[in-house]
């Protein structure tokens, strides 16, 4: 099932996706693209429909209609040979709490024999991908005996063994505590450079799609009300950068369009003067919120404004 | 599906097919290795056979033969019973709600291997059973020693039909409830009281007649009766209804079971599995969870 691609060619393309469970529609036409080895977060309020997303990306649902494909296959019809290429995590696995880590690894590696590629050989080493995902000292630890935080590691590693050129990520930080969470983020870093992955992560934690993702997708009301990097979304909502400085005593404030070209003006024309510089961009959260808000007090008028495309 | 890849790369499914039965191997050796299995397996085979012990000396319907020798055969029989068809039924329906399943989901062929294994374990462990209680018939009753060939080659038989005719039925049930506590409940006090009716441990012409075709009903009385006419000398039938061991029907009851259960099983299980996603384990963790707090 090898289709040939040039690199530039989406791995996830969904367009005018829409599902309905009887008369409750869930996803009212998503749709979007990601691109090799990029990092996708779908943020948005429960119910919005994220997990039904990726669950249809992961050919674990039917869609009611809408184009989707991943790896240039639809995945209601894909075969094994295509599920060899996926990775999946999902939100809350007690599977296999008998097998020894290294044990459940080197099983379910071993899937993935079949379909290795000289350019993509499978299954990963285990020992390397237990030094990944921080396992090695417990390499012989049972499942089951793992804190929650190697627990969700351990998951990670499942989702990779197969080395997969996509990964999906059904919100992986779920009950971590700060450091877990952490670790967590310095893994999924380490990913899409190591391999090349594309990965696509739902999430209900902002901070962690900022640092995580290069494109954020808001999902509200079963549409893409937002969609772009973190920074982008930021200016987009709010217009403008809040700066802030003083001149002989006095205070100033001022919102800019471009705050760095502002500030360089700003010093080029009083140059010492000025102190008490700040330059504060809305934050993720301020973004969110106000697209959120938006939507839920003016759902039509959303609708029927152009979804914010702030890529491309 | 063709996959351009080297001659020296296996067939996919059947390495899935190869890693199921390995995975089965595995299981089995992670329930032997487990203290909480290893006491359940001591504990109910004690039981069991301390029933043998205390029978050995009782009168089998005036037969002239100890009751344990009727007990051991029937023994064997629910054995398969519990092993196939409760054994699949729980264990389904625990790794439904563990996740076990859409993990094989996510694998390529993963279900495959899932499905083999679960074949291989259970066959692990009724053969388990059946060693036992063999071995501990060879001490406890004599007339072990004098059961011709065609006796043994009888048993395998049943032993073989047995296991088709309920280890369908159990994934049948797995796939259907909604806990794995309703797993348990659905097969473990109905086990209880099939078992009690069937004549396993106490010949069935003791029961009240009305009881007897409700008992014939089900498999787990035509696997006691086959096993007894497998390793009981002809003598013994007359402590069986109507006086006689009824071959045909035992077969023809456990292959009906088997026939329909082999047609209606990949079904509810292809039904079942496409179903199985992330958001529905997640769903009945929290059920579960609720049920607790």
């Amino acid at each position: 099932m090898a289709i040939p691609q040039s690199t530039s060619s989406p791995v996830i393309s969904v367009s005018d996706l829409h599902m309905s469970y009887g008369d409750h529609l869930v996803l009212n036409g998503v749709s979007f693209e990601a691109r090799p080895g990029e990092v996708l977060a779908l943020l948005g309020p429960n119910g919005a429909g994220k997990s039904t997303t990726i669950e249809i990306l992961e050919g674990f649902r039917n869609r009611s209609h809408g184009k989707v494909s991943v790896l240039g296959v639809d995945p209601a019809t894909a075969d094994e040979a295509w599920r060899a290429r996926l990775g999946i995590v999902q939100q809350s696995w007690r599977d296999h709490g008998r097998w020894g880590v290294r044990q459940l690894l080197e099983h379910l590696g071993a899937y993935y024999a079949p379909f290795s590629e000289p350019s993509r050989p499978r299954p990963m080493d285990v020992d390397e991908l237990l030094a990944t995902v921080g396992l090695s000292e417990h390499a012989n630890q049972k499942a089951g005996s793992l804190s929650g935080g190697q627990r969700r590691r351990l998951d990670v590693a499942i989702g990779l063994i197969g080395r997969p050129e996509v990964l999906f990520l059904d919100e992986p930080t779920t009950g971590f505590d700060p450091q877990a969470r952490r670790d967590f983020h310095d893994v999924v870093h380490g990913l899409a450079d190591l391999d090349g992955t594309t990965i696509l992560l739902t999430t209900h934690d902002l901070d962690e799609a900022e640092k995580l993702a290069d494109r954020i997708l808001i999902l509200a009301g079963g549409r893409i009300v937002a969609n772009g990097s973190a920074a982008q979304l930021s200016r987009e909502v709010e217009g403008r950068t809040e700066v802030r400085w003083s001149q002989d005593g006095e205070h100033f404030v001022h919102a800019a369009d471009d705050a760095t070209r502002f500030v360089r003006e700003l010093f080029q024309q009083h140059g010492d003067a000025i102190g008490d510089l700040e330059v504060r961009r809305s934050t993720l959260e301020d973004s969110y919120m106000t697209l959120v808000h938006r939507f839920e007090t003016d759902p039509v008028g959303s609708a029927q404004r152009e979804t914010l495309e702030v890529v491309r | 599906m063709s996959t351009t890849s080297g001659a020296r790369l296996p067939s996919p499914v059947l390495q899935a097919a190869r890693l199921g039965i390995r995975r089965g191997y595995i299981e089995m050796m992670h329930s032997l290795t487990n203290r909480a299995d290893q006491i359940w397996i001591v504990v109910m085979n004690g039981v069991f056979v301390g029933v043998l012990v205390l029978q050995r000396n009782s009168d089998l319907a005036d037969t002239g033969y100890s009751l344990a020798v009727a007990t051991l055969p029937g023994l064997i029989g629910m054995n398969v019973v519990m092993g196939e068809w409760m054994g699949t039924a729980q264990m389904l329906a625990v790794e439904r709600e563990d996740g076990t399943l859409l993990r094989a989901k996510s694998t390529p062929h993963g279900m495959l291997a899932y499905l083999v294994a679960r074949v291989t374990l259970a066959v692990l462990n009724t053969a388990l059973g059946l060693v036992i209680f063999l071995v501990a018939g060879l001490f406890l009753l004599p007339g072990l020693n004098d059961v011709p060939v065609s006796g043994w080659l009888m048993l395998l038989g049943v032993f073989l039909l047995g296991m088709l005719a309920t280890m369908p039925w159990g994934a049948v049930v797995g796939a259907s409830v909604k806990s794995a506590g309703a797993g348990f409940g659905l097969t473990f006090l109905p086990m209880i009281v099939l078992i009690a009716i069937s004549g396993i441990f106490y010949p069935i012409t003791g029961m009240p007649d009305w009881l007897h075709p409700v008992a014939q009903v089900f498999p787990v009385y035509w696997l006691g009766a086959g096993m007894r006419e497998a390793l009981l000398p002809d003598a013994a039938a007359a402590a069986e209804l109507g006086g006689q061991f009824h071959t045909l029907t035992m077969f023809g009851v456990l292959g009906g079971y088997a026939v329909l259960g082999l047609l209606v099983a990949p079904r509810v299980l292809r039904a079942m599995a496409r179903k199985e996603s992330g958001s529905v384990v997640e769903g009945r963790k929290a059920k579960a969870m609720q049920g607790w707090g």
